[in-house]
């Protein structure tokens, strides 16, 4: 299903939540909206869910206008935040849920109810516990069953509130993994709201970016974080220095630091350059290492310019005694923005 | 493997003579003020025997006492559990405006004398009330007869269930709804099959409540009964015709069993607690 959001506004009193807000979704496509609290992903995600419906604006699912239709018009799978699982009903009687409110001919059979259940339970690798209660199940376990809730009405959209957000790093890595792979299985469309960006960028086939109520940048992984159209989006979609200056015949200063901005008009600017591309350059940037922190197969360098700027670096572990008391580095990519 | 101190005493504990004292203190004022008066109930009931009292709360008009009162809880007690029921499920779950003035009516009654709360039903219904005269007219009789009764103790009891709701409510949040209706529930299925069942036990408890202040409710059931003895007299009253008639064992007797009744609603209260250790926090299992 393709969804496309036209000129969507929402207002919560007078604070604008979503302003003026279009986003097209391809049909099996999964995508992120990514942005801090308070920047309207969860908003917009529950216009497209019906969960509230938009003050103007368009939401259209296919051909079909759907802006004011209920959450069941749309057929939408929803897997809340805390996974607002029913804690009186059993993990079974909760995937049933959606399949048992239908009434007369939509109603499948018991037999075809208990089938969907128990595909659906091995799909998320739950087989045998549908007898168990949602208080019995560890916060992996719980998603899972919400994920599967969510999916049984077979849903034309799945939306996800934060799936990952109330579960520790490494079952919060294992999981994204497995809805990725619910979705490549299923093919539904996925729309998932994170302020993680690391999971964003790793689930996601395109992330949308906002912030403040609108949608800064839409594209793949890839792109949002190699080509950040403004200051926001290079500083949200992974890590960054940050300096201020200026801009002047092509080139930024700021302090001791100094690097090409090709485009930028002359005046006031803010640069970014990721850590890992600061490499070492004799003609370059003098720093003094104050610690370096090994992970894995990276390195994390802090270090200080002589104008006491904070630099971070990022290097291979390899690499990491080469970074040791006063270096020389220079940016081997870097993005300059009008302030 | 060292030796343990002798007096070992947990690190965030307090000094044993701390302890002591304030627990004697608590049990010391509870003995006085709570405990004592309630064996002396009990002691003057049974002071001439356990057949006397048993007579006392077996006469005619003792047991139309006992049997109005009953009566009286299980009309206003059922009223009051679905009347909280839907105000909570309004009030914790929906935006509406007016809904702070709902809140805090709901809690008049509590901050209302209950003289004053019968008084307000004599102003209404009563002879010189301003229905008094249709009323009449039509034989209706709610003042000094069980319908003003049941108004009344509906009126006092009124918060007791609702309040135990909405907090419970509150704090369970929409999203178990919302989820209900995104699978295409309508609202009445989704509030028997999802809503109801989170908030059983609060609920139980709030009746379990409400039943022991209905049955026990003196001061506006007073004003409006008229003190008909074997017709408008609730247990409570009761005993106090019998305490001012001098009939000490009697109004002992019929206290004691009314003393009894709340005993029973505390013992179910508490295994209710035991049983479902959440009932405080609210949730199902």
């Amino acid at each position: 299903m393709t969804i496309s959001i036209r000129s969507v506004e929402k207002k919560f009193g007078r604070y604008p939540a979503l302003n003026h807000v279009d986003l097209e979704i391809a049909d099996g496509e999964l995508v992120a909206l990514l942005g801090p609290s308070g920047s309207g992903k969860t908003t917009l995600l529950r216009t497209i869910a019906g969960l509230e419906f938009p003050d103007a604006g368009q939401v259209l699912f296919g051909a079909e206008d759907v802006t004011f239709a209920s959450a069941a018009a749309r057929r939408v799978g929803f897997v809340f935040q805390q996974y607002a699982l029913f804690k009186h009903m059993t993990v079974a009687k909760n995937i049933a849920f959606g399949l048992d409110v239908r009434k007369g001919a939509e109603k499948p059979s018991k037999a075809e109810i208990a089938k969907r259940v128990d595909d659906l339970l091995k799909l998320v690798e739950l087989d045998g516990l549908g007898s168990r209660y949602p208080s019995q199940l560890s916060g992996g376990q719980r998603q899972r069953v919400a994920l599967s809730r969510a999916l049984a009405v077979q849903p034309s959209v799945l939306l996800l509130d934060e799936p990952f957000g109330a579960l520790d790093a490494t079952v919060r890595r294992s999981l994204r993994k497995e809805l990725r792979r619910v979705h490549d299985a299923t093919g539904v469309t996925t729309i998932f709201v994170t302020h993680d960006q690391e999971e964003a960028l790793e689930l996601a086939d395109r992330v949308a970016i906002l912030n403040a109520g609108r949608i800064e940048q839409i594209g793949t992984p890839h792109e949002v974080h190699d080509n950040p159209v403004s200051p926001f989006v290079c500083g949200f979609v992974g890590e960054a220095n940050r300096f201020e200056g200026t801009v002047s015949g092509g080139r930024f200063t700021s302090g001791a630091v100094s690097f090409g901005a090709n485009g930028v008009r002359d005046g006031a600017a803010v640069g970014f350059v990721r850590p890992h591309d600061l490499v070492l350059d004799d003609g370059g940037l003098e720093v003094r290492v104050d610690r370096v922190h090994v992970q894995g197969a990276l390195a994390s360098v802090s270090a200080r310019a002589a104008d006491g700027h904070h630099i971070e670096i990022t290097t291979s572990r390899a690499d990491a005694p080469r970074f040791s008391g006063a270096i020389k580095v220079a940016p081997r990519m870097s993005h300059v923005y009008p302030a | 493997m060292a030796a343990q101190p002798a007096r070992a005493r947990h690190p965030t504990e307090d000094p044993a003579w701390v302890k002591v004292l304030v627990i004697g203190l608590v049990a010391l004022f509870l003995g006085l003020v709570l405990i004592l008066p309630l064996a002396a109930v009990f002691a003057e009931a049974l002071r001439k025997g356990v057949d006397v009292a048993l007579a006392a709360i077996t006469t005619s008009d003792a047991l139309a006492a006992i049997k109005l009162t009953l009566i009286t809880a299980a009309i206003a007690v059922p009223f009051n559990a679905a009347f909280g029921l839907c105000a909570a499920w309004a009030i914790a779950k929906h935006d509406f405006p007016g809904k702070a003035l709902l809140i805090t009516l709901i809690d008049l009654p509590f901050s209302v004398s209950p003289v004053v709360a019968g008084l307000i039903y004599v102003l209404v219904f009563g002879l010189q009330g301003w229905f008094g005269e249709s009323l009449i007219d039509h034989d209706i009789k709610i003042i000094f007869a069980v319908p003003g009764i049941v108004l009344a103790t509906i009126f006092v009891t009124f918060p007791f269930i609702a309040r135990e709701l909405i907090p419970l409510m509150q704090e369970q949040g929409v999203s178990e709804e919302e989820a209900a209706v995104s699978m295409g529930a309508s609202g009445l299925y989704t509030f028997w099959r999802v809503t109801a069942p989170n908030v059983r036990w609060g609920l139980l408890y709030g009746v379990l409540l409400c039943n022991a202040r209905a049955m026990g409710e003196f001061g506006a059931v007073s004003v409006v009964s008229g003190h008909i003895r074997g017709l408008t007299n609730t247990m409570p009253l009761h005993v106090e015709i019998l305490y001012n008639e001098y009939d000490f064992v009697a109004a002992f007797s019929v206290a004691a069993l009314l003393c009894l009744l709340a005993v029973v609603t505390l013992v179910l209260k508490s295994v209710l607690e035991i049983v479902q250790p959440d009932v405080k926090r609210g949730g199902g299992h």
